[in-house]
């Protein structure tokens, strides 16, 4: 196995030092580091970061393999920084049964590009009436410890209040996708100003709020951990906030898109826009992003959504939700935490590697970049700009919200146990 | 005027008053000729794509195209694009190669139009789409109240009944209030939408508070399947609360007028001689309907063939 001296790279963005990473491991960081026989890699200007680690994605495989596969989903991965994800389970057929989590985990070992740990069906079919089989995943090849039903809210309050409890077995977590079903029938964007004009049926915040405060009152009472998907509303930032000073076992994430963008998105009806839980306003980003910042919400989480064109060019009503998010993580945390002062790089390795391995319970990632670590790391370069071009991305879909934005930062190499996976900005198989 | 008619606000004061003028001239040119048609559009081809079934709209506009001496298409697809098997997109550039200059679509989703509009180098003009807009409704409305009472500045315009689910409302709100009328709208408050306070209207739920007050009682559709949703408990307590009957229209100032976008329920939201009485304007309505979409088609496609 080669061996690679980083020279010069501001670890969390502090003083530069060299890295040497040697047998998956990092070897040694220091000044003046030398190391016969390593290729080395000028890293001046550069950052680097534990290998980032993404607890909502949706890579599509088996199913709909015409929208992403493993392997794009997992090149797409490496060149946004992340050394590991977490694949939803919302597949066809849907991930409830070690089979399908071991065949997924199988086609990430495979592809070899990030480790791709497989999300497990909380209920069977995603039908929300029976568990699905989750000691079986757990004690699977693919050691599933993430569970969720995302796409649909758990909505049933007992069966939620057992899959809570079921998983404490195993140091399990239920990733709720918060969502009263009831009243989001038809729901197409964010309920407010923006949804009367546009005549488009309105998703309450109110529909996300009330499961979460059910879930975490549910969490407290069976003494469980929960983990609430994609938070989207000033409201649910305060009852996090809260539930948490109650000291409840609740995490949380946030995806990129709603750090960035609002529900003013939608009034050129491009469905590229339709997400769910959708784009909320101004208040709700100025919210997530501060809950990001003071830690109330624990991880920034993709949900990247890889949709095939014909899902998304037609009616709004009838395009699918969702957005493509791994490319572009990084630069909208940059462009939407670090730039604004709301979070130093130290805050980002936390909220996108260290707290979202821990939830996860997935070693080795999300660890210290310190000697005797595994080599999981990104280098990026945070004064380089560029423009979207959905074209470009690595993803087999396009529909990037980001198309035409200038972003900063640029993800130069990422590193997955000491082997490069980027380098040079480019996806090395 | 710009390019396309996609929802009332495309039309500023300026445009607005143009459309409606030109819809008068165009009524008073065909005023007592036994041929009613203009050459104006000879040699263009207007398309109707009608994905949801409007007899009503869809033959005004046929009419409105006609006496402009365009050609005509009608295209109708019941139900969905997808559920026809064509995209959206794939229709309109199909259509669009074969030649057409403008397309009129009726859709049920809202924001059809204006994705059709980012699609294809011709007019597109909405003629209502989902529970968005509804424009050239709200051009005949406004065309209709000028013509009873002369004038559109300060009058005062109720409009009762279904607001969340209307096309008809959002697009008259924001015409109305372009044009100098003054709007309140009144139902039940589940059936106004969370949002409405940005709306430039006055909101109320009590229609008896507001009738005696208003120049113009704008009725609509209020569907029977809305009471399972639980918007309302029952039609008759519906009608009884915000139906218009003789009783109510009693109240009215004695030049005031009622109006309905139809279809109407009649004994729903609206009593049968209330309908029928001479405050109404109902029919008046769809003939003012024509002149307004000849108006609407001639002022965006009227300049040089493209």
């Amino acid at each position: 196995m080669s061996s690679y001296l980083i020279k010069g790279a501001r670890v969390l963005g502090g003083d530069p030092a060299d890295l040497l990473l040697r047998d998956g491991r990092i070897a040694a960081i220091g000044e003046s580091l030398s190391a016969t026989g390593a290729e080395v890699l000028d890293a001046t200007g550069l950052i680097a970061l534990p290998g980032l680690v993404d607890l909502h994605t949706h890579l599509r495989e088996p199913g709909r393999e015409d929208a992403e596969t493993v392997e794009t989903g997992s090149r797409a991965a490496a060149l946004g920084g992340f050394t590991a994800v977490h694949a939803m389970a919302n597949t066809d057929p849907v991930a409830d049964t070690a089979g399908v989590v071991e065949q997924v985990w199988r086609l990430g070992q495979e592809a070899g590009l990030v480790d791709v740990v497989p999300v497990g069906a909380v209920t069977v079919g995603l039908r929300g009436e029976r568990l699905a089989e989750l000691g079986a995943m757990a004690d699977s090849a693919a050691r599933v410890r993430v569970f969720s039903d995302d796409g649909i809210c758990v909505s049933d309050p007992a069966l939620m209040r057992r899959a809570l409890e079921y998983v404490k077995a195993f140091d399990g977590v239920v990733a709720q996708h918060a969502e009263e079903p009831r009243l989001t029938v038809g729901a197409q964007m964010h309920e407010g100003d923006r949804s009367a004009k546009l005549g488009l049926t309105g998703w309450p915040a109110a529909a996300e709020e009330a499961i979460i405060a059910r879930d975490v009152l549910l969490a407290q009472h069976v003494g469980a951990r929960l983990h609430v998907c994609h938070v989207s509303t000033a409201g649910s930032v305060e009852i996090l906030r809260w539930a948490k000073a109650r000291g409840v076992d609740v995490t949380a994430e946030v995806t990129p898109h709603h750090l960035l963008l609002t529900d003013a998105c939608a009034e050129g009806y491009d469905p590229v826009f339709k997400v769910n839980p959708p784009l909320r306003t101004d208040g709700d980003v100025t919210a997530l992003r501060h809950g990001l910042a003071d830690g109330t919400i624990d991880a920034v989480a993709t949900d990247h959504a890889p949709h095939a064109v014909e899902d998304k060019e037609c009616e709004w009503a009838q395009a699918r939700p969702g957005m493509l998010g791994l490319e572009q993580a990084l630069a909208i945390v940059q462009d939407t935490m670090v730039e604004t002062g709301l979070l130093d790089w130290a805050g980002v390795a936390d909220r996108m590697s260290v707290r979202p391995a821990a939830i996860a319970r997935l070693a080795g990632h999300g660890r210290p970049l310190a000697p005797g670590e595994p080599a999981n790391l990104v280098l990026l370069d945070p004064a380089a700009r560029s423009v979207v071009d959905p074209a470009a991305l690595a993803s087999r879909s396009r529909n990037s919200p980001y198309a035409g934005r200038e972003l900063p930062g640029r993800v130069v190499a990422t590193f997955l146990r000491g082997v490069p996976t980027v380098l040079d900005g480019k996806a090395q198989r | 005027m710009k390019r396309h008619l996609l929802e009332a606000g495309d039309l500023d004061r300026v445009d607005a008053t143009l459309v409606l003028d030109t819809a008068a001239q165009i009524e008073a040119a065909l005023t007592g000729r036994e041929v009613k048609k203009l050459p104006t559009l000879r040699g263009r081809t207007v398309v109707n794509l009608f994905y949801e079934d409007s007899t009503r709209t869809r033959i005004s506009f046929e009419l409105a195209a006609k006496r402009l001496s365009a050609d005509v298409i009608n295209f109708s697809a019941k139900g969905s694009s997808v559920s026809k098997g064509e995209s959206l997109k794939d229709t309109a550039l199909t259509l669009e190669a074969m030649g057409s200059d403008a397309i009129v679509i009726r859709h049920g989703a809202s924001g059809a139009p204006h994705q059709l509009a980012s699609w294809v180098r011709g007019s597109v003009v909405n003629a209502g789409d989902g529970t968005h807009e509804h424009p050239t409704q709200a051009l005949l409305d406004a065309y209709t109240i000028r013509r009873r009472l002369g004038r559109l500045e300060g009058v005062r315009v109720a409009i009762v009944g279904d607001v969340l689910h209307s096309r008809v409302a959002r697009s008259n709100v924001v015409l109305l209030h372009t044009l100098g009328a003054e709007v309140t709208l009144i139902a039940p408050p589940t059936l106004l939408p969370v949002g409405i306070g940005s709306w430039p209207a006055e909101v109320s739920y009590d229609l008896d508070a507001v009738l005696p007050k208003v120049d113009v009682v704008m009725m609509l559709r209020v569907q029977a399947e809305r009471m399972t949703a639980s918007f309302f408990p029952s039609a008759r307590e519906y009608s009884r609360r915000y139906g218009l009957d003789a009783r109510r229209m009693a109240v009215l100032g004695d030049e005031a007028i009622v109006m309905h976008p139809g279809p109407m329920n009649r004994g729903m939201e609206i009593a049968a001689d209330v309908a029928d009485s001479v405050r109404s304007t109902i029919v008046e309505q769809v003939g003012n309907g024509v002149s307004v979409r000849m108006a609407v088609l001639y002022l965006l496609l009227g300049g040089a063939p493209s």
